[in-house]
């Protein structure tokens, strides 16, 4: 049979068929029966999702979900009732209106309060650690959920306006797909036409095998893993998820004109289309100087795209299969520093978190007078992330063998937030 | 008019930096000072075969002790395609690469170094030196935007001068600590070397503190917070003063004379009357004395001279900061001779607190060892500790006795950086193949502690892919060194993400994940490396008349992997030639691409 036998004017299934019968990037670790079987743009799924709102910087939660009025430490703002168990900051007053539908977590208590590190443990539950490389929250669902995003064509993990944490020993194949809040995906049209392209893939499948046969370690397969991903995305409808403009001006509106707005809308036509997570990336929290006149430039652009992100995917009734997450690697300190600033503070501050199963509208923990203190019992990002798993379907139970062939429990061992799960 | 302003007076209550157990780290350092190194081992040049000699001899006898059997030795093709990579930052051309397979002297290892070192290849050495310290410097976001301080040009010509010189390490690291001047190349006092601190000087130079420890002396104090154990204020402690050095440096912010959207800097040294003072040196004020040491002294006096900083512990206390290293060292202390405060003055005629430092940064132990681990992780992937950039007690490296040596007969070549990376590129773990075999599987990186029984693939970097792009397609050749540098820029900046947190952290999608390989399937640096147009690289060698079908196949091969197509490539591009009716330009240009594309050419194998 000749490689080159191209019949002109294929569809994406031939086009597939074709490369795997020849079987020219179909190496025994994988197989291409993942992007045969559909076309479809929105998939009919019955996984779980989350979407991360990630506050990059570490924002200062004790203004916004933990108010400490009249405390020497409580800060310029006020806080408002909402339609949930809890008063937040006035400053999200649209919020405040679908806080029946998140619960707040004001007794997390970590030790990392250093941004790297930070965002490490947050986005893993594992502390940074030489000799491991521990995958995020984004691999473990992608990894775990694997055999139900099988017709999925798009990465399954999607970060948006931001770089969000890596694979670690899972593999580049789990890393996030890191894209614009814009939605243009660079360098997604082909320079040849699709038979030639075909032709040229037959090539490079290949070199790719050759390489990967010479036993060299683990970066030539990864390569080819990753290699295979982006032609199946390449030939994807499903791509049409990142296109936030194709939505209407109305709705566009109610997410808000601004990047963070629209990677909330991105987010979630990914989930409708069957992408199991998305992180949403706003920075700029670092606030160590000006803390207060820092949140009245921030928090409306976070209260019109969250709130409308909550409101969007309950009326659609996906609400109950997609958690929504909101946190940053830290808090910031209680106290107010000589700049108006608030710096660095891992010990005693606040996470949001609903939808997809999980509890709506309570509070949870507490902490003391000041906010200097939790005074219920203390959480991890490891109970954290044991939740989360837990309500995505994801059992706890599930060992990884990390590279170094050591087991090693999704979420760090950490136990189930009492109350946070319905 | 130029806007300028000053640092914030106040004290900097910025909590929990700490500085790991750099006392313990120099009780270490001066017990290994003890054992001396044979001058001669390090006196010969070119071949200077006691270092090497000494890498070999170290890494192997770990190789027993871990019961490994290192890969077989890499090709003469492969070595050379890995030693163009690593020193001169691209892959050899084909001309280069035929030149010294087909050299049959047994010392064309030794020459091929030589040669990339010295005249011939200055140039390309020097900018491939000067990017990869810019990066490291400033980072690969720094100065790409507007408002950012950093003219990252002024930053690079100043390297790369420096590195065409090989201008010392302690020179270089002297002149980067202690640099005043503006950053703007077109200011009378432009000083490429301030764009180092320029922007690190916030908040009391916390930025210039955590850098200069960690780039100098791999010291991680910026990861170091480590809050598992009860807050230790003796590192905090050490934090500060070694900030303490930098609170004579300030930064005067401009605006661009020509573009008003653009910022500028320039970094000054200052009196410094110490946190929350303002400077009066001439004015009234009673004189109040007390008796010291049986002697009536005047207690302001004395106050202004030691000029101190101010930290906070996480209780709200304050505690005050005077100039000490990180072994230990005092100004004050150095100075005693001149009276007890004075190596705390904050003022320039007593003490220049930069200069200071530098010397003290240059001397330590942590100095030399830093620059070979650095060095080390540069040609291996990994170096002696993980990673390479955080040492101490609480990071042993796992080849002690090496680096201690390594550094030390660095150090006695005046700091000489390409002595350093010749000893290591003609060491024997650097001409590994890269196959794993039965008996070293188990010396995985990423798992244990890195023996290099083989030569570990790690991917080329950005900046190393897009000059082997254009190496391998001899693209650069009509244009001139601005516009090639403009476009390089513009190319490298779309993988870039800066976090916008205080450690200024970045991130690059230049890793081996999907938009990566999007770039080189679609984007346009392969499209234009796979132009056909008369006189590009593909239509030359599809026009050779010199040449058969086969060899401009197998040259392309050559060209970007260093070898020849196998039995079944061969094949397959025959018959992909023939499908497409003997057309070689078409051929040429798909199988280009698929070599550019693939594993094995953006893998350093």
């Amino acid at each position: 049979m000749s490689h080159f036998s191209t019949p002109r004017g294929m569809n994406r299934r031939h086009f597939l068929n074709h490369l795997a019968g020849a079987s020219t990037l179909a190496l025994p670790a994988f197989t291409l029966t993942q992007a045969l079987t559909t076309q479809a743009a929105t998939l009919k799924h019955n996984h779980k999702s989350c979407i991360l709102l990630w506050m990059g910087g570490g924002p200062p939660s004790i203004d916004i979900w933990d108010m400490k009025p009249g405390a020497p430490t409580g800060g310029t703002y006020k806080p408002i009732s909402t339609t949930g168990e809890g008063q937040i900051t006035e400053l999200l007053p649209k919020v405040a209106q679908q806080m029946h539908r998140l619960s707040i977590v004001r007794s997390m208590s970590t030790r990392e309060a250093d941004h790297e590190r930070g965002r490490y443990y947050m986005h893993t539950g594992f502390v940074p650690n030489p000799n491991v490389q521990h995958p995020s929250y984004g691999s473990v669902v992608a990894h775990e959920l694997a055999n139900e995003l099988r017709e999925l064509e798009i990465p399954p993990y999607v970060s948006i306006g931001g770089a969000s944490e890596g694979p670690g020993f899972l593999g580049m194949a789990y890393a996030p797909f890191q894209v614009d809040s814009n939605g243009r995906v660079r360098n997604v049209k082909a320079n040849v036409e699709e038979a030639r392209m075909m032709d040229r893939m037959k090539l490079l499948g290949l070199l790719e095998r050759r390489f990967v046969r010479e036993n060299r370690g683990p970066s030539p397969t990864e390569h080819a893993k990753v290699l295979e991903n982006t032609l199946s995305l390449l030939t994807s409808s499903q791509m049409q998820a990142f296109q936030v403009e194709s939505e209407t001006q109305k709705i566009r509106d109610t997410y808000g004109n601004t990047n963070f707005g629209r990677g909330c809308l991105m987010a979630r036509r990914l989930v409708e289309t069957g992408v199991p997570f998305v992180e949403v990336n706003l920075g700029g929290w670092d606030l160590h100087q000006n803390c207060f006149a820092g949140l009245q430039q921030k928090l409306p652009e976070v209260d019109q795209a969250m709130s409308a992100l909550i409101e969007d995917l309950a009326s659609r009734g996906i609400l109950e299969n997609t958690v929504v997450m909101w946190m940053g690697e830290f808090g910031r300190t209680p106290r107010i520093n000589g700049n108006a600033g608030r710096d660095h503070w891992a010990r005693s501050w606040s996470v949001v978190a609903g939808g997809g199963g999980l509890a709506a509208g309570k509070v949870i923990g507490a902490t003391n007078e000041d906010g200097t203190q939790v005074t219920t019992d203390p959480h991890s990002s490891e109970d954290l992330m044991a939740t989360i798993c837990q309500a995505m379907g994801i059992s706890l139970d599930k060992k990884f063998t990390a590279t170094n062939g050591r087991p090693m429990k999704i979420a760090g061992g950490g136990k189930v937030i009492d109350g946070l799960l319905e | 008019m130029l806007r300028s302003s000053s640092e914030s007076a106040k004290p900097f209550l910025c909590m929990a930096m700490l500085l790991a157990n750099a006392a313990i780290s120099l009780s270490m350092s001066t017990s290994s000072l003890a054992e001396p190194v044979p001058d001669e081992s390090v006196s010969q040049r070119s071949g200077s075969l006691g270092p090497i000699d000494l890498i070999n001899q170290q890494i192997r006898a770990a190789w027993l002790d871990h019961d490994l059997r290192p890969s077989r030795q890499a090709t003469d093709a492969q070595w050379c395609r890995r030693v163009f990579l690593d020193l001169v930052g691209r892959i050899p051309t084909v001309s280069e690469l035929d030149a010294f397979t087909t050299q049959k002297s047994r010392q064309k290892r030794h020459e091929l170094v030589d040669r990339l070192l010295g005249e011939e290849y200055l140039d390309t050495y020097s900018n491939h030196w000067a990017t990869l310290w810019t990066n490291l410097l400033v980072g690969r976001t720094g100065g790409r935007e507007r408002r950012s301080l950093i003219n990252r040009q002024g930053l690079e010509n100043y390297l790369r001068q420096s590195l065409r010189e090989n201008q010392p390490y302690d020179h270089l690291v002297v002149e980067l600590i202690t640099a005043t001047g503006s950053a703007d190349p077109q200011e009378k006092d432009h000083n490429g070397a301030v764009n180092f601190l320029v922007e690190k000087l916030d908040e009391g130079g916390i930025q210039a503190t955590a850098k200069t420890a960690q780039i100098f002396l791999g010291m991680a104090v910026q990861c170091t917070q480590c809050h598992n154990h009860p807050f230790n204020e003796y590192r905090q402690n050490q934090f500060w003063e070694l900030n303490a050095f930098f609170r004579q440096t300030r930064v005067e912010r401009m605006r661009d004379p020509v573009d008003q959207n653009r910022r500028t800097g320039r970094v000054t040294s200052q009196d410094f009357a110490g946190e929350g003072r303002e400077l009066y040196r001439d004015n009234r004020r009673e004189i109040f004395l007390e008796e010291r040491n049986g002697k009536l002294v005047d207690r302001d006096a004395k106050q202004l001279q030691a000029a101190p900083t101010y930290y906070e512990l996480r209780n709200g206390q304050i505690r005050v900061a005077y100039p000490v290293f990180v072994d230990g060292t005092s100004l004050a202390e150095q100075y005693h001779d001149e009276g007890s405060e004075y190596g705390n003055s904050g003022y320039l005629e007593h003490v220049d607190r930069r200069q200071e430092l530098a010397k003290l940064v240059v001397d330590v132990r942590d100095f030399d060892r830093a620059m070979v681990n650095r060095t080390w992780a540069h040609f291996f992937g990994y170096g002696f500790t993980k990673p390479f950039d955080d040492m101490g007690p609480h990071n042993l490296p796992s080849h002690p006795k090496l680096l201690n040596e390594l550094g030390l007969a660095f150090r006695s070549t005046n700091f000489d950086m390409k002595e350093l990376m010749r000893w290591i590129v003609l060491s024997e773990p650097y001409a590994l193949s890269s196959q794993i075999n039965k008996h070293n599987v188990k010396d995985d990186p990423r798992n244990t502690a890195p023996q290099f029984s083989r030569f570990y693939l790690r991917q080329m970097q950005a900046e190393t892919l897009y000059e082997s792009l254009l190496i391998a397609t001899q693209a650069d050749e009509t244009v001139s060194n601005e516009r090639r540098s403009a476009l390089k820029a513009r190319w490298l900046q779309q993988f870039n993400t800066a976090f916008g947190t205080d450690d200024q952290a970045e991130a690059t999608t230049f890793n081996g994940s999907i938009p990566q390989v999007l770039t080189l399937m679609n984007g346009d640096l392969v499209r234009r490396a796979c132009s056909t147009g008369t006189g590009s690289f593909l239509d030359k060698i599809a026009n050779d008349s010199g040449l058969t079908n086969r060899q401009k196949i197998g040259y392309l091969y050559k060209a970007a992997l260093a070898r020849r197509p196998s039995k079944e490539e061969t094949n397959v591009c025959n018959e992909l030639l023939t499908w497409r009716h003997g057309d070689i330009v078409t051929t040429l240009q798909d199988i280009w691409w698929a070599v550019l594309n693939s594993n094995e050419f953006i893998l350093i194998h």
